[in-house]
């Protein structure tokens, strides 16, 4: 294996394959990391704050900012015209007439766009200042559900498109049609893949400026890459590369991905700095984050397979749904090509047909995100085969091991393109059988089932692909469309060995960590290479567009550090060496191969005469150049570039090497499901990997465990939620829940290495398998467990114990709930009724009365007329603590006297939109008395939706019921509204029994 | 993610406190241990103009025994209750709500009284207080009827909603010791340790009768007394229905009503639940 030829000959590899603390740690434990918001700004650098669309789908019609420039404090304002003359719209990966601009200039399309930037002294005047800006919607139909959108009746996103369905591409492979029409069985499911994310603590930090001589922006942003995105942001500023100087911070508070969908907002603080006239920092915040930042993409997979009855399968079918959210925003569509080459997985199937739509929804645009493409292929596929195990009552671990790719025939091609590099599958299960103990967890199954307790076993494997093909995502263009648009393919790594004249050695990589401890690595790699301690190396991952080597597949994405990056920190560091040998080799009249690098002494092989410390030797190419030999031209430092020949442009025929390595993963677990509150609990997780050589063993566990956690929070409790209305639900991370240390177990990990033979080093990368394995695994424990066909994600409690069923007991009399009234998902819907005194007509008249609908509307400053029974108010409303001001339109319509009313609103406050209506019927009762029975339905958008999700119901029920309550305390007769009086009658009230529904 | 301008109070002595309550009403926010307001200000939920912290007012810090009661001041932090050593004792409900009470760091800021005076539905002390039938001390600027006390009961109105008035000031909280015939229970279904609760079951239990209390499920904490010799299944069922539970993206209404019946069941019969 070529992994053997690493090994310098003479040198014993001392550091790679070691278990090496993180050369990171010391800073951060001490918390003295440098991340994007610590770093020194330039002398009168401005805050921005972004003002963001409260609606999912509305045209904009007017944004006024003069009220916002008048505030103290306030610099500028960007709006959507600025951006229309300074900018371009992004690139969009298909052939189609939308426009994505970095600002709304025309219509919004999800919640949380952005719509104008203020620029002020600090981040608090900033956002007082959003409050100011007056932006004018009208509003459109939203569309959320991704096959809904897909219809041809659904409310269109980009009419220039015409049709939400972007992209739509067939795809097959070999001879499927036959395959199907020969099995012995046909086994389909159709499964839907929740929108989640992985979320860094770090959010998003930019700090950009203008250069008014030059034309030109320099910006600093927690950006991850790919750089190929520089080029994206370069032409939507309408700029050369160069006229963009991209520069990231030492250290970023995670990412996974995530942070690719910063370079939307490099483009526009780009240009907020150009409004403003000066530097410009915006740091994004946790609601911003969860709501408008990017995810992973949503899928809804129909997936066949035509099996022969021993469980063997001949051919799959895909018909792939994916939800991209309201923009198609570069790479997308990847998140389907990144796995195109794979979608058979780790099973030799030659016969292969999918069928892939991009459909776009009135939600955040997805991106990059930990296992991208993964977790969805890999939901369909092994959901399948724990289906084929049952329908065909198989061991479905042995359905599994029927359909492997064969440990010989690696380099594998399998039918879509990717060429499997390395592997052993049969012995990697064997292995993780074994070691992993499943005897004993199915021996824990079946005395727990003895005992009637709820408990399933899981598998799945998984080939987890990485370092990407830069031109797979061409494969979404017909090859026609490719052909015109010229090839794209590879992955070019960079990395840069330099020797001081102190002998200091500094390498720099353009992989921008974000905290996976690349440092650590280079440093391991470089140490062995030049025969120095771990402690003598310095790496540097700090990128500079301007001043450092990249290249567009430059960034911390696709696995790709262990295999590419790290492999050229060996070339550069090989070249290095080789210099310096010649250069010792000169001195000590030897030849170059004789030439020894260990424990910071250059030796001659068997021959003592001769040495020197390798800071003297590599300081002759500094201090003493005439020294040196007549090809050596000094100075040393050396940056090299490598990209693998396997990664080829998509072919005629379709066909796609997505990536360069991939790696194995096989996981399995055991699920013991309580009966009646639905908690799945993890009783054991067992995952093996073979990444090729480990370079470090800690760093991998650490992946390991990262990608477990996530892939966990995945499988049990995170999802965006959005409203029917494109309400964004999830705003806080009170509702948007990701697993802490107390909810994840410590997995078994297990491994075994089958070095790659297309990388230097041998290595592949790890850092997604498990979010691409766990959420499968974990579901096809519970599916086990419950004998349940459908099983959706996430795993809550609530829905878990749905499905073991709730057989309930009927509501005792009179505590029926209300039905909600069919077609109105979101909406926020009860029923109550107060009583008062008077007859209805006295009742009635009231609620007519401008003067008492004043008082009866809670927190009215002021209530004019506007028209018959319409009014415009300036109300403050909430509940406890909370308050905001709205300005709402009332009106009365469907009047019935003395009977019948309906008294509706809308409101619009910087915390978003309120809108409610109450039908109201008056009924006479004993004692000149009137009952007042409502139905009501509201819906609170904006803000308040996504941070309060939890309250909602509750808060529509509190502020609604204080109106009719209020109406009754106003007939009840007193006129000071004082807090004194309001407590008699509320007890007053408490006595005639206000009921409750 | 930064409040809107609002004036700021240290006072030293509870009448200030009050003055700046009678002074400013509905416009100002007593901060105490600041684990929702500041979360609240930040999102600018709210906008108050002033917020009065009341952390100067060290004779507002005490937990003390009168009449029979556990006596909590406003001032005083949840982890200092945990830290109390008669709780499991005296008051052996609260021993067993505090550990799901938010999370250690969050008990070593928020207060005992800032809990219930947030009345948050979902919240452990509330329902504690509101099973235990114990009583909240509300004090206003008056010359002569500046104190009143109210019983949980009808401390508690709905979402966030209580009695307090905006001049009123939540000074303490009383929580009855245990009577030596009964029994305390609780248990809570969460999605996470320390998140709100899905559901949360309290319940007293003596010789002739249980008081049991749910939080999560209805707009408040609300207690049904539950006589001995009734029948539990159609207690809990009418209990489960009566609550007016509703579906929100974490779980249904049908799965809450269900734990209160199956949990409720196990918590009031098993011996350890």
């Amino acid at each position: 294996m070529q992994a053997e030829q690493s090994v310098e000959e003479g040198v014993a590899p001392t550091e790679v394959g070691r278990a090496r603390e993180r050369a990171e740690d010391a800073a951060l434990l001490r918390g003295a990391g440098r991340f994007g918001d610590d770093l020194a700004t330039t002398a009168g650098t401005l805050q921005a704050a972004v003002l963001r669309s409260p609606h999912a789908h509305a045209r904009l019609r007017s944004v006024k900012v003069s009220g916002a420039l008048e505030m103290e404090g306030v610099h500028a304002v960007l709006t959507g015209e600025d951006v229309r003359e300074w900018a371009a719209p992004f690139a969009v990966g298909v052939r189609q007439p939308m426009k994505h601009w970095c600002l709304a200039v025309d219509k919004v399309r999800y919640v949380g766009e952005p719509v104008a930037v203020v620029v002020a002294r600090d981040r608090y005047v900033a956002e007082d200042a959003l409050d100011a800006i007056e932006a004018d919607y009208d509003l459109l139909d939203p569309v959320i559900d991704p096959e809904a959108a897909a219809q041809v009746e659904a409310p269109v996103l980009h009419e220039d498109v015409g049709v939400n369905v972007v992209n739509d591409r067939h795809f097959s492979y070999g001879e499927p049609d036959k395959a199907f029409a020969e099995a012995a069985h046909r086994i389909a499911l159709k499964v839907r893949y929740p929108r989640s994310s992985c979320t860094p603590i770090e959010c998003y930090v930019v700090i950009a400026d203008y250069d008014v001589a030059a034309g030109t922006y320099d910006v600093t942003a927690n950006f991850q890459g790919p750089f190929a995105l520089h080029s994206v942001m370069a032409r939507a500023l309408k700029v050369g590369a160069s006229g963009l100087r991209l520069r990231t911070p030492p250290d970023s508070g995670g990412s996974f991905g995530i942070k690719q969908g910063v370079f939307a907002y490099v483009v526009l603080m780009a240009l907020a700095a150009r409004k403003a006239g000066a530097p410009v920092k915006w740091v994004e915040d946790r609601l911003e984050h969860l709501q408008a930042s990017s995810s992973a993409t949503n899928r809804v997979t129909e997936i066949e397979a035509a099996v022969s009855a021993e469980g063997r399968i001949s051919a799959l079918r895909y018909d792939q749904l994916d939800d991209c959210g309201a923009y198609l925003r570069a790479p997308e569509p990847a998140t389907f090509y990144r796995m195109h080459g794979t979608l058979t997985g780790a099973y030799d199937i030659q016969h292969l047909e999918a069928r892939n739509r991009v459909v776009l929804t009135n939600k955040t645009p997805t991106g990059l995100n930990r296992g991208f493409g993964g977790p969805q292929v890999y939901y369909a596929l092994e959901r399948l085969m724990q289906r084929i195990a049952v329908e065909l009552d198989l061991d479905p671990l042995e359905v599994i091991r029927r359909n492997l790719v064969p440990a010989d025939a690696f380099p594998y091609r399998a039918p879509a393109g990717s060429l499997l590099d390395s592997g052993d599958y049969q012995s990697a299960i064997a292995k993780g059988v074994a070691d992993g103990g499943l005897e004993e967890l199915k021996q824990r199954r079946d005395a727990a089932r003895r005992e009637g307790r709820l408990y399933g076993i899981g598998y799945c494997a998984v080939v987890e692909p990485s370092i990407s093909n830069m031109g797979y995502i061409t494969t979404a263009m017909t090859p026609a469309e490719r052909e015109k648009a010229g090839p794209k393919n590879g992955a070019v790594a960079t990395a840069t060995v330099g020797v001081d004249p102190l002998g200091g050695v500094t390498v720099h990589v353009s992989s921008t960590p974000q905290g996976q401890g690349h440092r650590t690595v280079a440093a391991q790699v470089v140490a062995d290479v030049l025969g120095l301690d771990f402690e003598a190396i310095t790496v540097n991952v700090e990128l500079d567009t301007q001043k450092d080597p990249w290249s567009n597949a430059s960034g911390n994405y696709s696995s790709r550090f262990a295999g590419a990056v790290a492999g050229t920190v060996h070339e550069a560091a090989s070249r290095i060496r080789q210099r310096v040998a010649a250069i010792a080799a000169h001195q000590f009249e030897v030849d170059a191969d004789r030439i020894r690098f260990a424990g910071g002494q250059v030796t001659v092989a068997d021959d003592d005469r001769h040495s020197a410390s390798f800071r003297r030797m590599a300081g002759t190419a500094h201090w003493a150049p005439a020294l040196l030999p007549g090809n050596e031209a000094g100075g040393l430092r050396e940056t090299a570039f490598w990209s693998p020949p396997q990664l080829e442009a998509p072919d005629a025929g379709d066909h796609i090497n997505s990536s360069l390595c991939y790696g194995f993963v096989f996981d399995y677990c055991g699920v013991e499901i309580d009966a009646v509150t639905g908690r799945v609990r993890l009783d054991r997780y067992v995952t093996l990997h073979d990444a090729g050589r480990i370079l470090n063993p800690a760093l991998l566990d650490g992946q390991v465990r990262g990608g477990f956690a996530q892939g966990l929070g995945a499988a049990l409790m995170e999802k965006f939620e959005y409203g029917a209305d494109g309400s964004f639900q999830a705003g806080t991370l009170a509702d948007y829940l990701i697993p802490t240390t107390m909810e994840v177990p410590e997995p078994v990990i297990l491994h075994m290495e089958t070095p790659s033979p297309f990388t230097p080093l041998g290595a592949k990368g790890a850092g997604e398998g498990n979010n691409m394995s766990t959420p499968v695994c974990i579901a096809n424990a519970v599916a086990d467990a419950l004998g349940e066909r459908e099983i959706e994600l996430p795993l809550t409690p609530s829905r878990v114990r749905a499905m073991i069923g709730i057989d309930e007991p009927a509501a005792p009399e009179g505590l029926e709930p209300i039905k909600p009234a069919a077609g109105s998902g979101s909406a926020l819907q009860a029923s109550d009724s107060v009583e008062m005194p008077g007859d209805p007509q006295t009742v009635f008249n009231a609620i007519l009365d401008p003067k008492t609908l004043a008082k009866i509307i809670p927190g009215c400053h002021d209530l004019q007329a506007v028209g018959d029974n319409a009014y415009q108010a300036d109300v403050t409303v909430g509940v406890g603590m909370i308050r905001a001001r709205y300005k709402a339109d009332v009106n009365l319509s469907e009047l019935d006297p003395p009977h019948a009313l309906k008294l509706g609103g809308v409101g619009r406050s910087a915390m978003g939109t309120a809108e409610g209506s109450a039908r109201v019927r008056l009924t006479a009762i004993e004692g000149n008395r009137t009952r007042l029975d409502y139905d009501y339905e509201a819906a609170v958008g904006g803000k308040f939706a996504a941070v309060g999700a939890r309250m909602l119901q509750g808060a529509a029920r509190v502020i609604i019921g204080q109106i009719f309550s209020r109406l009754a305390a106003e007939l009840g007769g007193g006129s000071g509204a004082g807090a004194w009086w309001r407590r008699i009658v509320d007890m007053i009230l408490s006595l005639f029994g206000r009921s409750k529904k | 993610m930064k409040p809107a301008a609002f004036d700021y109070a240290r006072p030293e002595s509870r009448s200030e406190v009050l003055k700046l309550l009678a002074d400013t009403g509905s416009d100002a926010r007593v901060l105490a241990g600041g684990q929702s307001l500041m979360a609240v200000l930040n999102m600018r939920l709210a906008e108050p103009t002033l917020v009065i912290d009341i952390g100067g007012v060290t004779d507002l810090a005490y937990i003390e025994i009168r009449d029979d009661r556990l006596c909590i001041g406003a001032n005083t932090r949840q982890a200092e209750l945990v830290a109390w050593p008669g709780l499991t004792e005296r008051v052996p409900l609260l021993a067993q709500i505090m550990p799901w009470v938010g999370h250690f760091q969050t008990r070593n800021r928020g207060t005992v009284c800032g809990s219930v005076a947030h009345a948050d539905p979902s919240a452990e002390l509330p329902l504690s207080l509101a099973v235990l039938g114990g009583e909240i001390v509300l004090e206003r600027r008056h010359w002569r009827r500046g104190r009143r006390v109210v019983p949980a009961a009808e401390f508690f109105q709905g979402l966030l909603t209580t009695a307090r008035e905006p001049d009123e000031l939540l000074t303490e909280v009383r929580f009855p010791l245990a009577h030596a015939e009964h029994h305390y229970r609780f248990t809570e279904v969460a999605m996470r340790h320390g998140d709100f609760a899905l559901v949360a079951l309290a319940a007293a239990i003596g010789p002739d009768e249980i008081f049991l209390g749910a939080g999560g499920v209805a707009d408040r904490p609300l207690v049904r007394r539950i006589p001995r010799d009734g029948d539990l299944g159609t207690e809990l069922n009418t209990f489960a229905w009566s609550l007016g539970a509703e579906d929100d993206g974490h779980a249904s209404a049908a799965y809450r009503r269900q734990l209160v019946r199956e949990l409720g069941h196990k918590l009031l019969t098993e011996d350890k639940p």
